[in-house]
């Protein structure tokens, strides 16, 4: 059994803000109805967060829930327990019309964080990130330049990126552009 | 730039969020059917200038499909709503009346 690693390894890069690959963090899609006890039972009980309401996402550490779409939702747990939490989740759902898959090595994680998180996020995504209009807690999906990412805000400002595995590369280095030195706009 | 309302997700996505998805509630004539039919279900099309309802894919959002209503010569948009109907909603309609008085798209109106 090869040893399990990022995509990234774990680089980083320090500009404007801090880029970081996250490193290995377990992912499970949860498809289903988000209203049915079976389905709220799985979630519930893998991460010990509470449903996320719309576009929103309950996350602490590395276990969480962030509301994809309307019949979605991303199960963010520890690498090392996907296997069993999965198992758990599976039980959980019994014959219920749902689906949980281990999504965790098709996925690359960032964080961008530092003051100008906001800046560096509003130059590759279409999406408000004013103050008011994004703020901890909130989840998007949307695209970063020409790919699809998720991302949500953090307590302390900085966000974190989901993006295909394969694409890893590619957004590592949009962000990196993004943050470069002497790139600030000074917008919000 | 075109920017609609998710009916699914509720975020004011911009049409680079988008993926455009032709006319909306064609009928489909498969098997059986005559080939008048056919060939209007394959190829005959409204091309409107004005109130015009549209299918559209979230593509890079939740990735749900739904329906808009707009206005091809002005780009106003009427209003959005759900994809499991075979006709516009009564307020979308409406909503329609209100500024387009008298309009009508294929048997809609």
């Amino acid at each position: 059994m090869s040893k399990p690693v990022s995509a990234l390894m774990g680089a980083a890069y320090d500009g404007i803000v801090r880029v970081e690959d996250c490193g290995l963090q377990g992912m499970i899609t949860l498809r289903g109805d988000l209203a049915s006890k079976p389905v709220i039972a799985a979630a519930t009980g893998a991460t010990g967060q509470d449903m996320p309401g719309q576009r929103r996402a309950n996350v602490a550490g590395q276990s969480g829930l962030c509301w994809m779409s309307p019949d979605e939702l991303l199960v963010l747990v520890p690498h090392g327990e996907v296997g069993d939490k999965l198992a758990a989740m599976t039980k959980a759902l019994g014959d219920a019309h749902s689906l949980a898959v281990d999504v965790s090595d098709a996925r690359a994680m960032f964080r961008v964080s530092g003051a100008n998180a906001r800046e560096v996020m509003a130059k590759l995504a279409p999406v408000d990130f004013a103050p008011g209009a994004f703020g901890p807690g909130d989840f998007r999906r949307s695209r970063l330049a020409q790919v699809a990412g998720a991302f949500w805000m953090e307590e302390d400002g900085s966000f974190c990126i989901i993006c295909f595995r394969s694409v890893a590369d590619y957004v590592f280095k949009l962000l990196k552009v993004a943050a470069q030195p002497g790139s600030a706009v000074g917008v919000f | 730039m075109l920017i609609l309302t998710c009916p699914y997700c509720g975020v004011e996505a911009d049409e680079t969020e988008l993926a455009a998805g032709g006319e909306a509630h064609l009928k489909r004539f498969g098997p059986g059917s005559s080939d008048e039919e056919l060939h209007g279900y394959l190829f005959t099309r409204e091309n409107p200038k004005g109130v015009h309802l549209e299918r559209w894919r979230h593509a890079s959002g939740c990735g749900k499909w739904f329906h808009a209503a707009r206005c091809t010569a002005t780009l106003e948009v009427f209003g959005t709503y759900k994809a499991q109907v075979s006709g516009p909603p009564q307020e979308i309609r409406d909503a329609i009346s209100a500024k387009r008085p008298g309009w009508s798209w294929r048997e809609f109106s």
